[in-house]
């Protein structure tokens, strides 16, 4: 850590000796956090990234090549239009250079519109849909922390490769639903596994027996959620009411947050198998963060969101630092030259589709015996290499690369 | 509502408001962000085409987001994938919000009061339905990247300013056109209608006829404001279909007064401008709304309007 | 083995049987807000609100003082009904020579209001709150597995609804309400203290959505939010029941448990769209509700 701040110190002062020939538009590098403040993902990204983002600043020494940093931050309540209004204004009128975390596919896409226009950088770590790094891609766009292959490939594979072959899945009825369903369709029927059968429910949904009835009846091994947030909480809370999870058949929830597992209680979660970007108890420097972001957020622990954010931000200044400018292209030129290492990412690289692959972790969620305390909820089974994880570059759908 | 005839040649103070207004609309983009002012002008008119149903015949529609959203949704389909110029996709939205609201308003007028509400808010919960199930609206994600065109082939809507007069232009046409509505004949037996419905029958209206041809044209302004609104944001969503939406026109148009003419457009301002400059400090803003909407009820049900108008005139006398 | 439009008739059944238990959430919302609204004129839009406060009450009597479940199930309707009858005796009597538009609008800022504070205070992902130990478990009924727990919530939901509706129908305190209902000032006139009958009975609608509220906490996610998708739903069941009628608010709610869960089963994805479509029809053929009178 010591030397990590001081390696930063020097670099810091190296490069303010240049500074009088970068080019930083208004004297300012100007970050904005874009999330949702009070809605259904305001848990898992929210005020913690906001929070996340201000860490990333003030460890990175609060001045870029001399030059102040400022962090602004707005809830885009996830709607399209007013994080679409909130992008715009930002950038034209408050100096904004770069926007962060984005949850939700469509206020990432709305803004990612924006960026592409005026050529900003806009770095996602909230949003699940592969669509950042394919249709929807940019040369200025990139997409951080997990994307809805990877949690395919991750939970999918091994749940097929411990002889969960059979699923019957519990979808969202909206397109990220279907789109997870039929990542995870292709994941386990090409691990060898078959589909019994799906359902699709109402977003938001309360009740789930219904839909978990007709999951039992279906004698499949594994009832798949391909759905978030309330919606997966109330599923597995009633999975376990109704001895759906006594009688032999597992979940699998395809996108789970340290926050949902939190709100669940290892009571009931139990058991489950899923897949993650971060998780803080992983290493010195992993936990070394969550301490750090524990202190200001009253005791909770980052989400894979939330530490995705910070890492983001502090190689996004690393790379306008380097680049010595905070013109979008240059920049991220730049970002994709840097190799990404730190408490999130081991040898993290930046894809030309604006992938960022790096590892993810198969995780169980601990018996209630064994853990040791709050938020200490997850043992790692298994590292998935970031090659494995994410979708080759080969079969990214990106224009910008066809064009290459 | 002053019943002198103004004899040509003097002007009314009404008219130099008006014309204050105008003015002051022309200039406002070099003021006050262009984006911010064009989403509060598409909200204005959503809430002027509510309050010439609910101010004018009493009827109180909750499903007024089916025809916003849905023609916000024809005209981006159309625009995107048809490529139709931008005069085309919206008046592709206004005509679906006509036959959209024909159709359920042949239905909705059977009915009165609380019912006539559940009514339109069953409807909007179908349409709400449609869109999430249509694959052309794309679920969730909506449409994106929708192209704003070159309006009449000619002027390029991709300049905001431009942008910002098309939109300016249009609204004040529709406000225009609510005005020559509320002051026809039409108009006037509207509000015979929702003074006293029965008397109105008895002079021998066809009271039906009237209500579904007010309630067809409510519905066309609103997908007029849905259709423009898609074009400014170059997007169209869920959130704008969704009940939410039928229940913060009603609150834009009660918190600006109702029955008034101007009344919908401070209603809509107000809550855009919370929404918008409240943005930063996050979770709250849904607090401060709930505040001033229990204070607004308490203290001033007339609405802004509502009550500033009568101080006006009142001051008005004494100058 | 018989099968009704390929279903297994016996799945069939196991799904009608929870349909009628979510049935019994939608019956006690629903009579709260038909009483609310037969004597106070106001369509109580911060009901799914107040529902989630006796949830949320619940779980901090279990975290801050340790109570239990069985503690919760008559102290957070207490304490929710007083905060109501507060808000009543403040703000809502302000209302009620009014339009009922306006009651609609105060009931829905508050809504925001109370959701929002809660939302500042414990987030929005939920809290865990625990089946209580004497009704763990479940029977197997051969067709399905049943959860004690839910046995229970519709056992005491029928006899809730029941109950209200005898003290309604039966009783003389029932009798003057309802006459309060027809004409408060002849009522007044009478010596019976009309102000004081209003706020009681707002307190008990309140107490019964609070009620629901503890009654749902071991199933659903106790979070923020977990009433505001609810309250149109319900609004819709006292709709189609007949505004203002008590039997009709309780028999419509269970029986659109019903329409929904056999939704569930043959079209899933319109589950939380039936309703609407049930409302349309019925107001379009019925005007005033299954069970109201014409006015």
């Amino acid at each position: 850590m010591i030397t990590k701040r001081l390696l930063l110190g020097a670099a810091a002062l190296a490069l303010s000796a240049g500074a009088a020939q970068a080019q930083y538009s208004d004297n300012k590098v100007k970050i904005g956090v874009l999330t949702d403040l009070s809605g259904t993902y305001s848990d898992l990204a929210g005020s913690g990234s906001v929070e996340a983002a201000k860490m990333a600043v003030e460890d990175f020494g609060g001045k870029l090549n001399g030059i102040a940093i400022e962090v602004v931050s707005a809830d885009h309540q996830n709607k399209a239009d007013i994080a679409s209004s909130v992008a715009r204004k930002w950038y034209e009128n408050e100096g904004v250079d770069a926007i962060f975390d984005l949850v939700t596919t469509a206020a990432a896409v709305a803004v990612r519109e924006v960026s592409r226009e005026k050529g900003k950088i806009d770095i996602n770590s909230g949003a699940a849909s592969t669509v950042l790094t394919n249709a929807q891609c940019s040369p200025t766009g990139f997409h951080w922390t997990y994307d809805t292959y990877a949690l395919a490939v991750g939970t999918g594979n091994a749940v097929v490769k411990q002889g969960g072959d059979s699923w019957f899945f519990l979808t969202a009825d909206y397109a990220f639903g279907h789109d997870l369903q039929a990542q995870t369709e292709r994941v386990v029927k090409a691990s060898g596994g078959k589909v019994l059968g799906a359902v699709k429910h109402p977003f938001p949904n309360a009740d789930f027996s219904s839909f978990l009835l007709q999951a039992q009846s279906s004698g499949a091994k594994i009832i798949g959620l391909a759905n978030a947030g309330s919606d997966t909480i109330n599923a597995i809370k009633q999975a376990k009411e109704f001895g759906i999870t006594q009688g032999g058949q597992k979940l699998a929830g395809m996108l789970v947050f340290l926050s949902d597992v939190h709100s669940l209680g290892l009571e009931t979660a139990q058991g489950m198998q899923m897949t993650t970007g971060y998780y803080w108890d992983m290493d010195d420097s992993s936990r070394a963060f969550a301490k750090k972001f524990g202190e200001r957020m009253k005791g909770k622990m980052p989400t894979m969101v939330q530490a995705g954010v910070y890492s983001s931000v502090m190689h996004y200044l690393k790379a306008a630092a380097a680049a010595k400018t905070d013109d979008g292209v240059k920049v991220a030129d730049e970002m994709r030259k840097l190799p990404i290492n730190d408490f999130f990412a081991k040898n993290g690289k930046l894809r030309a589709d604006g992938r960022m692959v790096h590892d993810m972790f198969l995780v169980e969620v601990k018996k209630p015996s064994e853990s040791k305390g709050p938020w200490d909820y997850y043992k790692v089974l298994r590292t998935i290499p970031g090659d494995e994880a994410y979708k080759p570059l080969a079969e990214s759908a990106c224009p910008a690369l066809m064009k290459k | 509502m002053s019943s002198t005839p103004t004899s040509s040649g003097s002007v009314s103070p009404q008219k130099i408001l008006v014309l204050a207004l105008i003015v002051l609309g022309l200039i406002a983009p070099f003021g006050i962000y262009p984006i911010f002012l064009m989403k509060g002008l598409c909200f204005a008119l959503f809430a002027a085409a509510f309050n010439l149903l609910l101010g004018y015949v009493g009827l109180l529609s909750f499903g007024h987001a089916m025809f916003f959203g849905f023609s916000a949704y024809v005209t981006a389909h159309g625009a995107k994938e048809w490529g139709l110029t931008p005069e085309l996709a919206v008046l592709a939205g206004v005509a679906t919000a006509v036959v959209l609201g024909a159709f359920t308003g042949w239905l909705a007028i059977r009915r009165s009061g609380i019912y006539f509400a559940m009514v339109t808010l069953a409807f909007s919960q179908m349409m709400y339905f449609v869109a999430v199930q249509a694959p052309f609206t794309h679920g969730e994600d909506g449409i994106q990247g929708v192209p704003r065109g070159h309006l009449f082939g000619l002027i390029d809507l991709n300049s905001t300013l431009n942008m910002y007069y098309f939109v300016f232009a249009l609204f004040v046409g529709a406000l225009l056109i609510i005005h020559r509505i509320i002051h026809s004949p039409f108009g006037q037996v509207l509000k015979a209608i929702r003074d006293n419905e029965p008397r109105a029958i008895s002079l021998g209206y066809e009271v039906e006829r009237y209500k579904l041809l007010a309630f067809t044209l409510s519905a066309g302004l609103a997908g007029l404001a849905g259709s423009v609104k898609a074009l400014v944001f170059q997007l169209a969503s869920l959130a704008d279909v969704h009940w939410h939406a039928s229940g913060e026109v009603v609150l834009m148009t009660l918190l600006g007064g109702v029955g008034t003419v101007f009344g919908p457009t401070v209603g809509a301002f107000l809550v855009v401008a919370i929404q918008n400059y409240f943005s930063e400090v996050g979770s709250w803003v849904t607090i401060i709304q709930g505040v001033i909407f229990v204070f607004c009820v308490l203290l001033f049900r007339s609405g802004m309007v509502g009550v500033l108008t009568p101080w006006l005139k009142r001051r008005g006398i004494r100058g | 083995m018989m099968t009704i439009f390929g279903i297994p008739a016996q799945a069939l059944f196991g799904q009608l049987l929870l349909g009628l238990i979510n049935g019994a959430f939608y019956a006690m919302l629903s009579l709260g807000l038909a009483l609310i609204f037969g004597l106070l004129n106001i369509i109580n839009f911060s009901h799914g609100a107040l529902y989630m406060m006796g949830a949320f009450v619940a779980w901090l009597l279990l975290t801050v003082l340790g109570a239990g479940y069985w503690t919760a199930l008559v102290v957070a309707p207490l304490l929710v009904a007083v905060f109501g009858m507060i808000i009543e005796r403040t703000m809502l009597c302000r209302l009620y020579k009014l339009d009922h538009l306006y009651g609609l609008l105060l009931t829905f800022g508050l809504a925001l209001v109370i959701e929002g504070v809660f939302r500042q205070l414990y987030g929005i992902s939920g809290m865990p709150y625990a089946v209580p130990k004497e009704l763990a478990g479940g029977w197997n009924l051969g067709f399905m597995y049943l959860p004690i727990y839910r046995a229970w919530v519709v056992m005491a939901s029928m006899v809730l609804c029941l109950g209200s509706w005898l003290l309604i129908e039966k009783t003389k305190l029932g009798a003057y309400l309802r006459a309060a209902t027809e004409n408060a000032t002849l009522v007044q006139a009478f010596g019976i203290n009309v102000p004081v009958m209003i706020t009681l009975t707002y307190g008990f609608g309140v107490a019964l959505a609070a009620i629901a509220g503890v009654l749902a906490a071991p199933i659903y996610s106790v979070n923020p939010l977990m009433g505001s998708n609810l309250i149109i739903v319900v609004f819709a069941v006292v709709v189609i029941g007949g505004m203002g009628s008590i039997l009709g608010a309780i028999v419509t709610g269970f029986l659109l448990g019903l329409v929904e869960g056999l939704t569930k089963v043959f079209y899933p994805e319109a589950a939380s769209t039936v309703i609407f479509v049930v409302m349309a029809i019925v107001l379009l053929i019925k005007p005033a509700g299954l069970f109201g009178k014409r006015s």
